[in-house]
Parts: C-alpha cells; sequence; structure tokens
C-alpha cells in the first residue's frame, strides 16, 4: 500500500506520551558551594579526622614548596603545583579504604602522596627518569595521567569491572576544569552512569586551564550541573574547606559503594601558583585574585576551626610544621641524589616478548654502549 | 579413527566460534562494543554470545568508541581481558587517543607493571560498497605505534587461529578483520577444536621461483589469483602472506625473495606512508644482492576512501598486479 493510499485511512493520534525517566530535582547540585568549616556544621565533625586532615594539608602545602624549589635546582623537569588545592587532594586520598582505586591527573602528585605513596616514587614521572615509578596494582593508583581525562573512562571501566567480580571497590577519579571540555570527560560520565559503575568523579575547579577563565572554558551554571544531564548527582562543594570536601566525598564513595552508581563532585579552589613552574600566571590574572583566594587558604581555615575549638594549639601546629619539615627534608636529600638508570631498560617493557626488531634495535644500543665505555676510538671518531 | 569431512565454513563463523572458545576457556574474557549484544554485530561475529555468556561478558555499550577502549583499559586494569569491538575501520578514529596514549604504552610507562591484555576488532578495508567512513585501510597507523602487535587474518583457519591468540596475548593487539571477506568459505570445520596461531609469522601461501608477492588480509586473494593468470605469461610466482605486521617476519619475507629475487608488495593503504615503503625498505637492506630488480608496491591510490561507485578503480587487482610483475624484467639503466 503506497502513502497515498493510506491517506484515507489514516487518522492522526496523539504522539505516545512521553515521562522524563528521572526526576532532575534530586541530581541537581546547590546554588552555592557546601561549607563545614566556619558554619555550626563543623561543631558535628569529627575531630581526630579534622586534626588528621590538618597534620596532611601541612605536609601536603611543604611538599609543594620542596618540590616547586626542586624544579629551580634541575632536579625536577616540571612540577605542576597544587598550592591552595591541598584540601581536595587530602581529601580525595583520605576518603578511600586501601581497596579502592585512585585516578590522579597530572597535579595530583600529592592525592597519590597522601594516600601513601613515596613522595620520590610519586615524582618520578615529573623528575624524568621514567614514566611511572610505581605499580599501580600494589599501591591502587593509576599513572598520574598527561592527557586529559583520559584518566576516567579508565576509572569507570576499573570500577565496573570491580563491581562484575562481586568486590566493594570504588574508583575515585580527578580531573581539573579544563578537563571537562575534553571528549573523554563526557564518555566517561555517560558510561558510568548507563552501567551505574562504582566511580567518583571529582572535579577541581582551580579556576583555570593553564591561562583560559572557566568563563571561557564552559557556559555551565556549575560545572556540578552537568551530572544532571547523564542522570547522576551532581555536588557543588568549597575546595579549600577540607571537612566540606571530605564529607562530601565520603557521601559520594558510600553512594558509589552501596550500589547507588556514580556521583560528579566539584569543588571550587584556586590555583595559587602558577600552571606550572614554567608558566608566567601575571599575563592572565591580576593579583587582587590571588590574595582574595590566600585570605581563603586550606591551611588557614581548618586551623582557625581547630583552634577556636580548642582542638589545636601551639604546640600541636608546631609538631604539624616538624613533621612536614622531616619530610621534605627527607625528599630534598633522596631527590638530590641521581638515579641509577639502565639504557637496556628502554627495550624491556614494550611488549612481554620483544619483537624480533627490536632484538635488533637492543644489540645496536648494547653495542653503542660498550664502544662508549671503551672510549673514543675507529671511524668517525 | 574417524575422518570428520571438511565442510566450508565462512571467517565471521570462524570469528564467532575463536570468540566463544575464548570466553568458554577464560572467564576473564569480555566482549564489548556497539551493538555486539542483542544484534550479535552489524557483521553478526558476536551472534549468540550475549545470550550465551549473558550481557555482563557480551556488552552493548553506549555509541562512543573512546569510551568503549578507554573503559575497556579500565578493565584490564582490574584483571579482565575485554575485547572491544569498533564496528568499521573509520569509526576506530575517536578511540585512538586512549589507543595510543594509554593502550599501547601502559606496559612501557609502568614498567612492566601493568601490561593491558585488550584485543581490538576492527573491521577494515574496502569493496563491499560502503559510503564513506566505512572502508579505510588504517594499517600504517597502527602500525607505527610502538606497543601494539597489528595482525590480520586472510584465510578462514587463521580468522580462528589468530583471533585466540590475540585474545591470550598479554599486549594488546589490534585485529584487523578484512570485511570483504567476512563471507568467504574454506575448507574449516566449524564443529572440530581448532588451532591457535602463534602471532608474528608469515606463511607461503604459493610456492614459486620467479616473484614474490608480499600480501596481507583483502588483497591474499587477489594475489592469488594474479599468480594463476601469471602462468600464462610464464611467471611463476611465490605469494607470501604476512598475517602479522607488528611483529614483522622478516625472515620468511626475505627467504623468499632471496630464492626469487625479486618482489611486489601488495595492499589496498595508500601507498605513500604505507605498509609497503616499510616492506620494500626492509627487503633492501637486507636482501639487496639477491635483488635482480627493484622492489615494487601495489597499493590503493593516495586519495580518502573512493566512493563506492569508484572504488574497483582504487583497489589493487590483478591487472595491476601483473603490470608490476611485468615490470619486474628490469634492466639496469633502463
Amino acid at each position: 500500500m503506497t502513502v497515498m493510499e493510506q491517506r484515507g485511512a489514516y487518522r492522526p493520534t496523539p504522539p505516545p506520551a512521553w515521562q522524563p525517566r528521572t526526576d532532575p530535582a534530586p541530581l541537581l547540585p546547590d546554588a552555592l558551594p557546601h561549607r563545614v568549616l566556619g558554619t555550626e556544621a563543623a561543631a558535628e565533625a569529627d575531630p581526630l579526622l579534622l586534626r588528621r586532615l590538618y597534620a596532611e594539608l601541612v605536609r601536603g602545602r611543604r611538599y609543594n614548596t620542596q618540590a616547586t624549589a626542586l624544579t629551580k635546582q634541575g632536579r625536577l623537569a616540571v612540577y605542576p603545583s597544587s598550592t591552595g588545592q591541598e584540601a581536595c587532594e587530602v581529601a580525595a586520598a583520605l576518603v578511600l579504604e586501601e581497596r579502592d582505586w585512585l585516578f590522579p591527573s597530572y597535579r595530583d602528585t600529592l592525592a597519590a602522596v597522601a594516600r601513601g605513596l613515596d613522595p620520590v616514587q610519586a615524582l618520578t614521572l615529573l623528575r624524568g627518569d621514567w614514566h611511572t615509578g610505581y605499580d599501580p596494582r600494589e599501591h591502587r593508583i593509576a599513572p598520574l595521567c598527561t592527557p586529559l581525562a583520559t584518566q576516567l573512562p579508565h576509572a569507570v571501566g576499573l570500577a565496573h569491572a570491580a563491581r562484575l567480580k562481586g568486590d566493594d571497590v570504588v574508583a575515585l577519579a580527578l580531573v581539573g576544569d579544563g578537563g571537562t571540555s575534553e571528549g573523554d570527560f563526557h564518555e566517561a560520565l555517560n558510561f558510568a552512569a548507563v552501567w551505574q559503575a562504582p566511580v567518583v568523579f571529582l572535579v577541581q575547579n582551580n579556576g583555570f586551564a593553564i591561562s583560559v577563565p572557566l568563563a571561557k572554558q564552559t557556559a555551565a551554571p556549575s560545572l556540578a550541573h552537568k551530572a544532571v544531564g547523564y542522570g547522576m548527582p551532581g555536588r557543588l562543594v568549597d575546595g579549600n574547606d577540607a571537612a566540606a570536601v571530605h564529607e562530601v566525598l565520603s557521601d559520594a564513595v558510600a553512594h558509589a559503594r552501596a550500589g547507588g552508581g556514580p556521583t560528579l563532585v566539584e569543588a571550587v579552589t584556586y590555583r595559587i601558583d602558577a600552571h606550572t613552574n614554567a608558566d608566567d600566571a601575571t599575563r592572565y590574572r591580576g593579583d587582587s585574585e590571588v590574595e582574595a583566594w590566600r585570605a581563603h587558604d586550606p591551611i588557614a581555615l581548618l586551623e582557625h576551626e581547630l583552634t577556636e575549638r580548642g582542638l589545636l594549639d601551639e604546640d600541636g601546629i608546631r609538631a604539624a610544621r616538624e613533621d612536614a619539615e622531616a619530610m621534605a627534608a627527607d625528599l630534598r636529600a633522596r631527590m638530590n641524589q641521581d638515579p641509577a638508570l639502565d639504557p637496556m631498560d628502554l627495550f624491556a617493557h614494550v611488549y612481554a616478548e620483544p619483537t624480533p626488531q627490536l632484538r635488533e634495535q637492543e644489540a645496536q644500543l648494547r653495542a653503542e654502549l660498550a664502544a662508549e665505555a671503551d672510549g673514543p676510538q675507529g671511524v668517525g671518531r | 579413527m574417524t575422518t570428520v569431512a571438511l565442510k566450508p565454513a565462512t571467517m565471521a563463523q570462524a570469528l564467532t566460534r575463536a570468540l566463544r572458545d575464548a570466553m568458554a576457556a577464560d572467564p576473564a574474557v569480555h566482549v564489548m562494543g556497539e551493538d555486539v549484544g542483542t544484534l550479535g554485530g552489524v557483521f553478526r561475529v558476536t551472534d549468540g554470545l550475549a545470550k550465551e555468556f549473558g550481557e555482563d561478558r557480551c556488552t552493548d555499550t553506549p555509541l562512543a568508541e573512546a569510551g568503549i577502549l578507554g573503559t575497556a583499559v579500565g578493565m584490564a586494569m582490574y584483571g579482565l581481558r575485554p575485547v572491544v569491538e569498533m564496528q568499521f575501520d573509520a569509526f576506530a578514529y575517536p578511540a585512538f587517543e586512549q589507543l595510543i596514549s594509554h593502550v599501547a604504552r601502559m606496559r612501557n610507562r609502568t614498567r612492566g607493571a601493568m601490561p593491558l591484555p585488550i584485543t581490538i576488532r576492527v573491521p577494515y578495508g574496502g569493496g563491499i560498497g560502503g559510503v564513506e567512513h566505512h572502508s579505510d585501510s588504517s594499517e600504517a597507523y597502527y602500525m607505527a605505534t610502538p606497543g601494539l602487535h597489528v595482525v590480520t587474518p586472510a584465510t578462514v583457519a587463521d580468522a580462528y587461529g589468530l583471533l585466540r591468540a590475540a585474545i591470550a596475548s598479554d599486549d594488546p593487539v589490534v585485529f584487523l578483520e578484512p570485511k570483504r571477506l567476512y563471507w568467504s568459505k574454506d575448507s574449516w570445520n566449524p564443529d572440530e577444536p581448532g588451532t591457535v596461531e602463534p602471532i608474528g609469522r608469515a606463511v607461503v601461501r604459493r610456492s614459486g621461483r620467479s616473484a614474490t608477492l608480499i600480501t596481507y588480509g583483502p588483497s591474499l586473494p587477489v594475489c592469488l589469483e594474479a599468480a594463476e593468470a601469471a602462468r600464462a605469461e610464464g611467471w611463476d610466482l611465490e605469494v607470501v602472506d604476512l598475517r602479522s605486521l607488528v611483529p614483522f617476519d622478516d625472515e620468511t619475507v626475505c627467504a623468499s625473495v632471496r630464492r626469487t629475487g625479486r618482489a611486489v608488495v601488495v595492499h589496498e593503504s595508500g601507498g605513500y606512508g604505507g605498509p609497503g615503503g616499510e616492506i620494500a625498505a626492509r627487503i633492501t637492506e637486507r636482501c639487496f644482492h639477491h635483488l635482480e630488480a627493484p622492489v615494487l608496491r601495489v597499493a590503493g591510490f593516495d586519495i580518502p576512501y573512493p566512493p563506492p561507485m569508484l572504488e574497483r578503480h582504487h583497489l589493487p587487482g590483478v591487472d595491476r598486479i601483473l603490470d608490476a610483475v611485468g615490470r619486474l624484467q628490469w634492466e639496469a639503466g633502463s
């Protein structure tokens, strides 16, 4: 029957009734970032946890200044400092159980250290002696990731695999505000929501992707709002409030562990230092903006709260600083030793079994090294 | 002792059997991709797997190649052995960052601590009348990426044997399936246990003395046909099927060229920057004194893959191969 012949019999009907698949309201973030410190909610916070967060923040700040100093001495190729963002880094590490996995970006060395990774191993990539200085499975920390947002689908896949195996594991993936513009951010969030994978995404919105401010990065009301379109809750938190970040992430991790699926958390914070030691931040932002954020410093916020409540005194502050100083001294001492590198490692880990072609190249390098050891001689010298 | 008569099976059936056998042998093997579940794949290669092993092991994913491969990375990090399908050659391009920045180098960057046993199935090549983005031959991109194995079967038996080997490999394997051979049949018994073929070895499909045709995947049947046709011209051609582009079997290729003294490399992908240039260079470096003529290439033109009505002018056919063979009667100074 042709369309023309059908026309006589055809009776228009309304389209099948459409119902929204989920009520978006519970998924929406609050209008303002969640805060704990300086509010009445702080009284509910666990003093032990607050003290632990404080000690880690002080260590983290010292780690950032030490690593930055090491770049000036040529001991690190580059260091993307997380000064100002320590509350996010530390909370991300502390909310995870040992069996959980952390998926850091390149700026998240500190989160890896706070999770227990040896500070020297954590700097392997940035030092330039190898790409990853640790066994990711041993520490359950994925390699520090330089491409933007590409580690997010890994976190989703791992969390999904763990759930398929019946393991009670959560993956926490870190990404910056710039990374949310990448396609992999979208694909990861979509897969996570469709699979209801036990994964938590933490966006550290530090204001700039190198020099590009958030306003030129997105037109969304907040980065947390992006969650709603995927069908997962979005949460907005003050990224300089360690207690608040810890609380929001803890809830998201518990939600994921209980089978509730993924959450997108946006922590609003600020990158006090330049993008890396190679960047000149004065070209794209003014001092007054930086000073305003310095006045909202994560360490000062927590220190104030703890001293106000009598949970921390001068001795406690000194002890935290001495502990951080010892860590920095140890890091400095060990980073000032030249790493022992084996050039033959170039070929050792490309494939499980080197290809015949790589074996030939391996032999070539071995011969070159032997010739080098013998000193200059022969043709062309 | 009973002998089972070999009955014809298609390459697609052999691939399905390989997936099924691999999944039955190892619960860590997971098949994933767009349309691989309920539909059984647009080429039906994953037909029945979701029903037999459940949707958790043969998973219809959202339509997102970077997401498919990216989540497979995470699954492999947790001990699974994902087999992902890219549906069509040019659909794999969105996944290139995951492939190149993570899949290919995870073992290396972690100094061997985290190998990724992922098989990436890519139906590739032309000759099926597909519209744009359904006929690319992307093997040169994969070959240029250290850390990947690149494998392509040309026979039904190899489709089974090499796919089993790819899935069993502890390293990532780009498994290129010549889609115009999906329905080609040869004598392979789908009811008998298949043989697993080691990756990295070329085979001589046809012995000859006057010249060697070096080829792989979709161009193998064309080369065999050309070799038959060349007999009338007095040429006795040897045909080498590479089967694996990475690692490359210099030994088999060079042994053949040393015997025949002449070589033509045949493939569908473009010649400039294509696999043939690499292969010709390797032969020249190793067999220079055995060569009676320059190593020639018969490749696709250096153009974006043409529309279906013009693809017959692009694809290397018997005549173009015979023409190259004729040019092997090369004289110095000519």
